[in-house]
């Protein structure tokens, strides 16, 4: 009962959702609809489990003084701070347990929410993001070696499209004459893209959302149960 | 003393060419002009197509990590709707959105106020609203294809759906005349294209990483499933460029383009280096047999 409740569930509103799809009169629309409500409320609820998980596990590894353990005491720390200072004074003009804060946002210019969400969350998350540019750069002249044919399509492909893509491509090219433009390396990165990049995405997506039409199905129909938990 | 590795000391050297190769272009400008593209004219003569009044989304579905790229286009996208005097609807998908949204709102705002001090800035409920964070993605903009007031019943202030002026004729995603997606993954522009698109026929645009890009061009298509793209931060520049002002993303293409240059230099270092390995190794072989 406890493993056939979830696959009956998934058959039904899985099949619902799809015939409503082929026929859209009366009751699809509506069972649809109520459907997409439930499905809104479980996200948020999946919010709150993401959070408590993020909770235990962060909890544990600093009990147990895991390696790395400061870190995790940090995040657990940053999480609560937000959390409280949210609740407190809530953010921008949402107000918060104490109301708006009038006398704490006059000394910090702001919230203490939007005031740590600007000036550390920001920059934090900014920073992390720009640190692949160090990583891309490391691993250029270390791993982008050309030992074979379709290597060297790579590589030249791969120029083209860089410089294409920097202000440097009109300096370069911008010389060579209206008659020869598609020589340009605008003009090139432009014709990579929408020809033999789109053909080679457009095949990815086929194949994906074939892939994705197969896994639905073995979901629906209960062949698939690995979504379901406990191993098999 | 221990001793470091070669590699580890190469890969210090090449982190600290990277940061002067970003670092001084930003400190001396090279003035480097960057072209438009016809994927960026795209976006723009859609939003130079719809007519004043007229109510649009812009869906906020990324986070401060990509706030380089794709905040720019934001602003560029603000700032051109509210010049054509269009109803400007901020949603997200992402649960930071709103926070970009406001931010985004308010640089506009003083900018404009800048120009022209005594200009009559938008006003919030009546040019311009944030509806906020709604999770659910494909099944969320579904929802909003029914009924939008039951998917954002308040804006982020608590003021409920039925109190703002702004959204008194939309009651469904069909009332909207486009939707711009600034998107940083998924949930995002994807399901903006398969639903709003797919399902309702609302014209829909977007703006991505550079590195998402190549994923989204199938969709700019004869059938316009996507009406443009943005990409990246050269394509917000060449937008400020159609804008007719040079923005954080003009300024930022200088130390991105040295930048692309360096790596390019880089990967001819390496591959001159292998080679030369490779001949050598050659040669060793060649002696060992004799």
């Amino acid at each position: 009962m406890k493993r056939n409740a979830p696959l009956v569930v998934a058959f039904i509103a899985g099949l619902v959702v799809l015939v409503g799809g082929f026929i859209p009169r009366e009751p699809f629309p509506s069972i649809e609809s109520t459907l997409i409500d439930w499905f809104m409320i479980i996200s948020g609820f999946a919010i709150l489990l993401g959070q408590a998980s993020l909770l235990h596990l962060n909890i544990t590894r600093v009990k147990e003084k895991m390696p790395n353990w400061p870190y995790y005491l940090a995040g657990l720390i940053s999480f609560a701070l937000m959390l409280i200072v949210g609740l407190l004074w809530g953010m921008e003009q949402t107000p918060g347990l104490l109301g708006q804060g009038d006398g704490i946002v006059k000394s910090l210019g702001a919230k203490p929410f939007d005031y740590l969400f600007t000036n550390a969350f920001i920059p934090l998350s900014a920073t992390m993001f720009s640190l692949l540019a160090f990583y891309i750069a490391s691993a250029a002249y270390r791993a982008f070696i050309i030992r074979t044919f379709e290597s060297n399509l790579l590589m030249i492909t791969a120029v083209i499209v860089m410089l294409g893509r920097t202000s440097f491509a009109q300096l370069l090219t911008g010389w060579i004459p209206d008659k020869l433009s598609f020589l340009r390396l605008p003009e090139l990165t432009n014709f990579i893209m929408e020809y033999p990049n789109t053909a080679a995405q457009r095949a990815i997506l086929i194949s994906a959302a074939l892939g994705i039409v197969g896994a639905s199905l073995r979901i629906i129909l209960g062949i698939e149960r690995s979504y379901l938990g406990g191993g098999k | 003393m221990k001793k470091v590795d070669r590699t580890v000391i190469e890969r210090r050297i090449v982190f600290l060419i990277l940061v002067l190769a970003v670092m001084l272009p930003m400190l001396f400008p090279l003035g480097l002009k960057t072209q438009s593209t016809p994927l960026t004219q795209k976006v723009y003569d859609l939003i130079e197509s719809v007519p004043t009044g007229a109510p649009v989304i812009l869906s906020f579905d990324y986070d401060p990590s990509v706030i380089t790229e794709i905040q720019p286009m934001a602003l560029a996208l603000i700032e051109h709707a509210w010049k054509k005097g269009h109803k400007v609807i901020a949603t997200a998908m992402w649960p930071q959105g709103p926070q970009m949204a406001d931010r985004a709102f308010n640089e506009v705002k003083e900018k404009l106020a800048e120009q022209n001090p005594e200009a009559e800035l938008p006003e919030y409920g009546k040019d311009y609203v944030n509806l906020g964070y709604k999770p659910g993605g494909l099944v969320t903009i579904q929802g909003m294809g029914r009924n939008m007031k039951a998917i954002f019943p308040s804006d982020i202030t608590g003021k409920k759906y039925e109190e703002i002026p702004l959204l008194e004729k939309v009651r469904t995603l069909k009332d909207i005349r486009y939707v711009i997606s600034l998107s940083a993954g998924d949930p995002g522009l994807r399901d903006w294209i398969m639903t709003a698109k797919g399902k309702f026929n609302v014209p829909v645009a977007g703006g991505t990483t550079a590195v998402s890009t190549p994923g989204f061009l199938p969709y700019v298509s004869d059938q316009d499933q996507l009406h443009g793209l943005l990409g990246g931060l050269k394509s917000a520049a060449e937008y400020e460029l159609l804008m007719g002002y040079e923005g954080d993303a003009s300024r930022g293409m200088n130390p991105q383009s040295v930048a692309h240059i360096l790596i390019l230099l880089l990967i001819l270092f390496g591959n001159i280096r292998a080679a030369r390995k490779r001949k050598a190794d050659k040669l060793a072989l060649e002696e060992n047999n004799g």
